[in-house]
């Protein structure tokens, strides 16, 4: 609120975005690194799920950082309650899911 | 060559065969003629692109997004009452079963994603802003998209009945059916395109009204100085903001199998077809919550207003529903405890079902104690709030009734679920979406809807509703189960049946009323002059009606709960004066950019929807170039000066 100019939020137009560029690079090449390790290594399928799940996590994380201004703002409260709140849903899918389809097809 | 090409026209890209079909492409094509003829003769094609299709401001959006969810609202109730004549007797043959499937299918996406979503971002679009005192959403230019994204998802869902055929696997789509091996032809990929590109737009404004709610508070109003409208919405948008990837996702991979043979939901090759429910219903869940939310803050309001006191328990009235916003999350089994899952299973999701009534039940003993001793007005808003009580309550009690696992064995896939679940839709976001325009019309356009013909629209709309459920809560209980297309003589289903039927067309005879009302009132509708009909609580009211592009000529200083009423009663001379001081105000412009952008997301969606890659390339260009061109836009903005808001403030009568 002691940002708010009640206006339309302006666009900022400073330096080069090296940062984003940095991070939408680091991102392809991860996915393209998962793509690799499912199809282009054959390991084991418990192996192949590891990695590509520390590939999505530090993507996750690139994310935060290189796009989603985690690091910035002047409300941390927000931001605590946003991640925890967005820990709180992907553990639930996550976790219900696997139990729910455990036991079905 | 021209042969074949004719031969694919006439049997794959049209659809042919049936006299009703051909009456709706006789209606579309004499509908899209009247329109340009119309335009083009009173020359308007410039106002038009200039002043509501480009425009980026959050009061004609929203007045764009009731526009086009009436539209929606007349299709998908079209497709009830094709439904209901072909079960008003046994053994009918109006509809053949895949037309009644595929009618029953687009009148549960319709009505979900292309009605109850767009009313629900039209009176946000509307509220919101003016109630935290801002003069804009903190996105302008991504509300837009948002809009334009929605208009042409659905767009592109609705030619699927006269282009290809329509989706018939239900609005829940569940696999293997929707899958390709049981299900050939394009009418799934119209489903999972269409619906996919009206959830991007959707996924935005959640984004967008979250920041421009948390941002662009009026000074002073603290979160829990908001009105309660915008703080269901605040709720709702980080429910859209969680609930939405996950139905992106499914989507996606549904796709996916579709288009490029891929076997995530199907049994081939190890997928899951549960695994479909699972996502599918991880979304649509929260989704109840994202359309019924917004309409207990509309409820709110109305209630507050209406009985002349302010709302009570209003602390407890934002936990609830902070509540209801984690609990609904973790709730969805509750879709399908009968598809084999184990007991602990069921029992963990029917006990965390039981326990998201109770925060609800809060919240309807709130809205009676807001009543108590209050001096209640009964208009028409109000009218639809208090009927929404009693109804709605017989729909979440009976959604007690189901959530209770092995009870719901019995009443799983029955009408009895059928009457539950539009007993909550329509005693909620129904009711809740008309309370909420004949409260706000006045704010959106500056004259009142007729009051007498919006109470007989009311009455006839209500009566007819419960004489179309009630009826099926028991002809569900005798055996009768949704989605069938017709029913053999002597099951004891008829009478019922055909109640129903006069009841489904009672509510038919009532949005006819509304839509005359809406007609009526526009030509000839009592002028608001004051900006403040109804007497309200909140800063909405305290702006000209309809509200300057500006909003508020300068932004209100707000000291408590409902800011409005405590500045009517404390108006000093002090505060007059301080007003007359403007500074130009900082506006952003319109831009072209979102509807073009969207038009290519429809493009390559329609490519994508008969795998023409051809036309699915050029499409996806379109939209990168467009996100491009956005990107070296460096005049956004424009500045409102100091005369022109003196000018505009003083045609509104707020100078001397």
């Amino acid at each position: 609120m002691r940002e708010n100019e009640n206006q339309a939020v302006q666009s900022e137009h400073a330096a080069f975005p090296w940062k984003q560029v940095f991070g939408l690079l680091l991102s392809l090449a991860l996915t393209f690194l998962a793509l690799w390790v499912v199809l282009g290594l054959s390991l084991s399928v418990h192996a192949t799920l590891t990695i590509i799940i520390g590939l999505a996590i530090l993507q996750a994380l690139i994310q935060l950082f290189m796009f989603m201004h985690f690091t910035e703002g002047t409300e941390p409260v927000h931001q605590i309650i946003g991640i925890a709140f967005g820990l709180f849903v992907t553990a639930m899918v996550v976790v219900l899911t696997l139990w729910i389809l455990y036991y079905a097809i | 060559m021209m042969d074949s090409f004719i031969h694919f026209l006439l049997h794959r890209f049209f659809v042919t065969g049936d006299p009703m079909i051909y009456g709706a492409d006789a209606s579309i094509a004499l509908a899209s003629i009247g329109i340009v003829v119309v335009v083009t003769y009173l020359k308007k094609w410039k106002w038009l692109w200039k002043e509501w299709l480009t425009s980026v401001d959050h009061k004609k959006i929203g007045i764009m997004y009731i526009i086009a969810a009436l539209l929606m609202l007349f299709r998908g109730g079209v497709d009830a009452l094709m439904m209901r004549t072909q079960l008003a007797l046994p053994n009918m043959h109006f509809l053949t079963s895949e037309h009644y499937n595929q009618v029953f299918t687009t009148h549960g996406t319709i009505m979900i994603i292309f009605v109850a979503m767009p009313f629900i971002f039209g009176l946000m679009n509307i509220a919101v802003p003016l109630q935290i005192g801002a003069r804009d959403v903190a996105f302008p230019f991504l509300n837009a998209l948002s809009f334009w994204l929605f208009f042409f998802g659905a767009m592109l869902f609705n030619i699927s009945f006269v282009i290809g055929g329509s989706p018939d696997a239900g609005w829940s789509s569940y696999a293997p059916y929707a899958e390709l091996s049981m299900n050939p032809g394009v009418g799934q990929n119209y489903y999972l395109v269409g619906v996919q590109i009206a959830g991007i737009g959707s996924l935005a404004s959640g984004i967008n009204f979250l920041v421009t709610i948390l941002k662009m508070r009026a000074p002073g109003m603290t979160l829990f100085k908001m009105p309660m409208f915008t703080w269901s919405i605040l709720i709702t948008s980080v429910i859209i903001i969680f609930a939405f990837p996950a139905f992106t996702v499914a989507l996606a991979l549904m796709s996916i199998d579709r288009l490029f043979g891929a076997h995530f939901f199907t049994i081939a090759s190890g997928g899951s077809p549960m695994l479909w429910a699972n996502l599918f219903w991880f979304w649509g869940h929260p989704e109840v919550y994202i359309v019924l939310l917004p309409v207990f803050g509309v409820f709110s309001e109305v209630i507050a207003t209406f009985s002349h006191k302010t709302l009570f328990g209003y602390a407890v009235m934002v936990w609830s529903m902070v509540a209801i916003s984690i609990i609904g999350f973790v709730t969805w089994l509750h879709h399908f405890f009968t598809m084999g899952n184990t007991a602990e299973v069921n029992a963990f999701f029917s006990i965390s079902t039981a326990i998201i009534a109770i925060p609800t039940g809060v919240k309807i003993f709130n809205w009676l104690f807001t009543m108590n001793k209050g001096r209640i007005e009964f208009s028409t808003a109000m009218l639809w709030a208090l009927a929404f009580i009693p109804n709605f309550t017989i729909g979440g009690v009976t959604g007690v009734m189901l959530a209770l696992a092995p009870a719901d064995y019995q009443y799983h896939n029955s009408y009895f679920l059928v009457a539950h679940f539009h007993s909550v839709l329509i005693a909620g976001p129904v009711f809740g979406i008309f309370c909420g325009l004949y409260y706000w019309w006045p704010k959106m356009f500056g004259y009142m809807l007729n009051e007498r013909q919006g109470k007989l629209a009311f009455w006839v709309f209500m009566i007819s509703f419960n004489i179309c459920f009630m009826p099926m809560y028991i002809v569900g209980l005798l055996g009768m189960t949704r989605r069938m297309y017709t029913y053999p003589a002597g099951m004891g289903w008829t009478p019922f049946n055909f109640i129903e039927t006069i009841g489904a067309f009672g509510m038919g005879a009532g949005f006819l009323i509304i839509a005359y009302n809406i007609v009526w009132s526009t030509l000839k509708g009592k002028r608001d002059t004051t900006g403040d009909p109804w007497n309200g609580r909140t800063l909405e009211w305290s702006i000209p009606s309809p509200a300057p592009e500006y909003n508020f000529a300068t932004i209100p200083t707000v000291s408590a709960r409902d800011a409005f009423a405590v500045a009517k009663t404390q108006e000093d001379q002090e505060n007059k004066k301080e007003r007359q001081l403007f500074q130009p105000i900082h506006m952003p412009n319109n831009s072209g950019i979102p509807i073009i952008m969207s038009l290519f997301m429809f493009i390559a969606g329609f490519g994508l929807v008969w795998e023409w890659y051809w036309m699915v390339i050029p499409g996806a260009i379109g939209i990168v170039v467009c996100m491009i061109v956005r990107s070296f836009q460096y005049n956004d903005h424009h500045i409102i000066s100091i005369e022109e808001i003196e000018r505009t403030e003083r045609a509104a009568g707020r100078l001397s």
